[in-house]
């Protein structure tokens, strides 16, 4: 019993991370109709710049307000330069901004091998291997403030969406594009600001886990796959899906990895994601109807 | 008379180039050389394979590595455990590739457009899990490594260039009959495609299986070739699902010749980088004596990969069709520059 309470700790723990990589990753799909195949570059970015940070003495949860607001710039370059013209052109394939993002991740991950080289990289803390523990379940201390922290930029997100102008131009724009234009909302800048927006929450996830991970140039791809993952899990374009499919993610991961070890952790997760395209295409939002 | 003289020019210049390719090892005796050609023509087959289905049929794969590896793993699976010459597992591996293509379509082809593209990425990532995870059948992080058979390139040479030759002729045959217009009407709309009668799921796991099969067989070749596989290196989506569209997106995805000139960009470009424009940074460094310029050679050297994604992102910008797609725009922008001066 307590293994499993512990298991289901540690992926709860895992899933608030994963929920504020997924909640980008829905946000750019909702509004752009496109599948950001570089959005786990971008954190490994943001882990770098944690990195670079923390050798001159800057804690991690400080580098917070570094990274998020280079990344969000960063995100606001791509869709404006990078992204944003390639909607005008006639192709053979409709998927060509896809495949820029997956362009764009290469490079990303290029420029950083080519800066730091590809040797594993890691941000040391007093904190990083701390736990307290709740009866006989342990805490990781960086994980739960991670979890924190994360939750708080979810419902910082969820006010924003709600509340704000901005937010509400947002979510027009994600529902009907023509509509919202009609309307007065200038579609264009939105798509650049939630391209920024969605860079910036990633970024917060990649400095959230720099202490407790490993950081490499190379990290970027599984963490791509992850927030395909959570955003299909959640059903593309709604936010409290990407929560959803954040915790299930996490959940299904530590389960894997307790109970058939730890090789199995990613086959978890995508045996989950093929089920759920082929039993539950549209993912929870199906089910809840958010 | 004028359309006539430029469609025999069409057919000829192919046959050219492979006459040339053909006759190239007899001039050419640099090992260095023919392992760059050999790997050219390897991706001539994959970026060939992955465009038939792709480019033709319109369903961006992301888990072609899938193909890739389970060819490579089959050549060499049956030399580790039956002590079968990995030759045999070349006929093998396209058709083994076929296999695994069968429930990879029957999974991905319900899906349409950016679901299929994820749908294809997650199976090729599991089956690199399961490479690894079924340790006592593939050996795992072990990886298998075999002597090879030859020990000059010229026999592999030529073997890749049949192969190349072999799939690229094979893809232009089907697209110039009836199944070919099929699957460029499922590309163009599937919808209508079946409303006028078009089988569309058989003729999706058509295109799949003949592009898991020659991707298959370019698998088998490479374990063949470089005696060493392990999954990380032959399911890899960076080196081969990724690489295999950016090769037909920088050639012309939906031409036939397209990833047979993305091959050679991507090939040629990045040996280019690697060897620091074949050592001009360092020539001229040592020349002018300033030390900048060497270590600009050095840094060229690091930055190969880096230099093809930066190409890939300004060809997906300014030729979204591919250097053969937009051949015209290339060729049209040229000239209107060239009467100005």
């Amino acid at each position: 019993m307590d293994v499993f309470l512990q298991t289901l700790v540690a992926g709860f723990l895992k899933g608030g991370l994963y929920a504020l990589i997924g909640i980008g990753m829905t946000l750019i799909m909702g509004v752009m109709g496109i599948i950001n195949l570089a959005h786990g570059q971008l954190m490994m970015l943001a882990m770098y710049v944690t990195f670079v940070l923390n050798t001159m003495g800057v804690d991690p949860y400080v580098s917070l307000f570094v990274a998020m607001p280079l990344l969000f710039l960063l995100g606001v370059t791509i869709q404006k330069f990078l992204l944003n013209p390639l909607i005008r052109v006639e192709t053979i394939l409709p998927e060509n901004q896809v495949l820029m993002t997956v362009g764009i991740g290469m490079v990303l991950t290029e420029i950083v091998r080519f800066a730091f080289k590809s040797d594993y990289k890691y941000v040391t803390t007093e904190y990083s291997n701390r736990t307290f523990s709740l009866g006989n379940i342990s805490f990781s201390v960086p994980l739960t403030i991670a979890f924190g922290i994360a939750l708080l930029f979810t419902l910082a997100m969820f006010w924003f969406l709600l509340k704000t102008d901005l937010g509400r131009s947002i979510r027009a724009t994600a529902q009907d594009k023509d509509a919202a234009t009609l309307m007065g909302v200038n579609t264009g800048r939105i798509t650049v600001i939630t391209f920024g927006i969605g860079s910036a929450l990633v970024a917060a996830a990649g400095c959230l886990l720099a202490p407790v991970y490993y950081i490499f140039p190379d990290i970027g791809g599984p963490f791509t796959s992850k927030a395909f993952i959570i955003t299909i899990l959640g059903g593309l374009g709604s936010t409290v899906g990407a929560i959803f499919g954040g915790v299930t993610l996490g959940l299904a991961e530590s389960m894997g990895a307790t109970y058939f070890g730890m090789e199995y952790e990613d086959i978890v997760g995508l045996t989950i994601f093929i089920l759920v395209l082929l039993f539950l295409p549209g993912g929870f939002k199906r089910l809840t109807k958010v | 008379m004028k359309a006539a003289g430029s469609k025999m020019k069409k057919n000829l210049f192919p046959l050219l180039l492979l006459a040339g390719l053909a006759l190239l090892p007899l001039v050419l005796e640099s090992n260095y050389f023919l392992h760059l050609m050999i790997l050219f023509l390897l991706w001539v087959v994959i970026g060939s394979s992955w465009n038939l289905l792709a480019g033709f049929t319109g369903q961006v794969s992301f888990g072609h590595a899938a193909f890739f590896g389970v060819g490579a793993y089959t050549a060499g699976l049956l030399f580790h455990h039956l002590q079968i010459s990995p030759w045999w597992g070349m006929a093998l591996g396209g058709v083994f590739a076929f296999l695994v293509g069968l429930p990879f379509g029957a999974i991905c082809f319900p899906l349409r457009g950016a679901y299929f593209a994820l749908a294809s990425l997650a199976l090729g990532e599991g089956i690199r899990h399961i490479a690894t995870i079924a340790e006592s059948f593939t050996g795992g992080m072990v990886g298998i490594m075999i002597m090879p058979t030859f020990v000059s390139k010229v026999p592999y040479y030529y073997i890749t260039l049949f192969l190349a030759s072999l799939s690229v002729l094979s893809i232009q045959l089907i697209m110039r009959s009836k199944p070919g217009y099929y699957f460029i009407s499922i590309r163009e709309d599937q919808d209508a495609a079946a409303s006028l009668g078009v089988n569309t799921t058989l003729y999706k796991n058509v295109s799949l299986a003949i592009s898991a099969f020659w991707t298959g067989m370019a698998g088998a070749l490479y374990m063949n070739y470089m005696g060493f596989i392990d999954p990380h290196v032959v399911f890899s989506l960076h080196d081969y699902s990724v690489m295999a569209i950016l090769v037909a997106i920088v050639g012309g995805v939906g031409t036939v010749y397209g990833p047979t000139v993305g091959a050679f960009i991507m090939v040629a470009f990045q040996e280019l980088f690697r060897t620091g424009f074949f050592g001009l940074f360092a020539f001229l460094g040592k020349a002018t004596g300033v030390a900048a310029v060497t270590a600009l050679g050095d840094a060229v050297k690091k930055a190969h990969v880096l230099g093809f994604g930066i190409l890939v992102i300004v060809v997906i910008l300014y030729l979204p069709n591919g250097v053969v797609g937009d051949w015209e725009k290339i060729k049209r922008n040229v000239f209107r520059i060239h009467p100005a001066k």
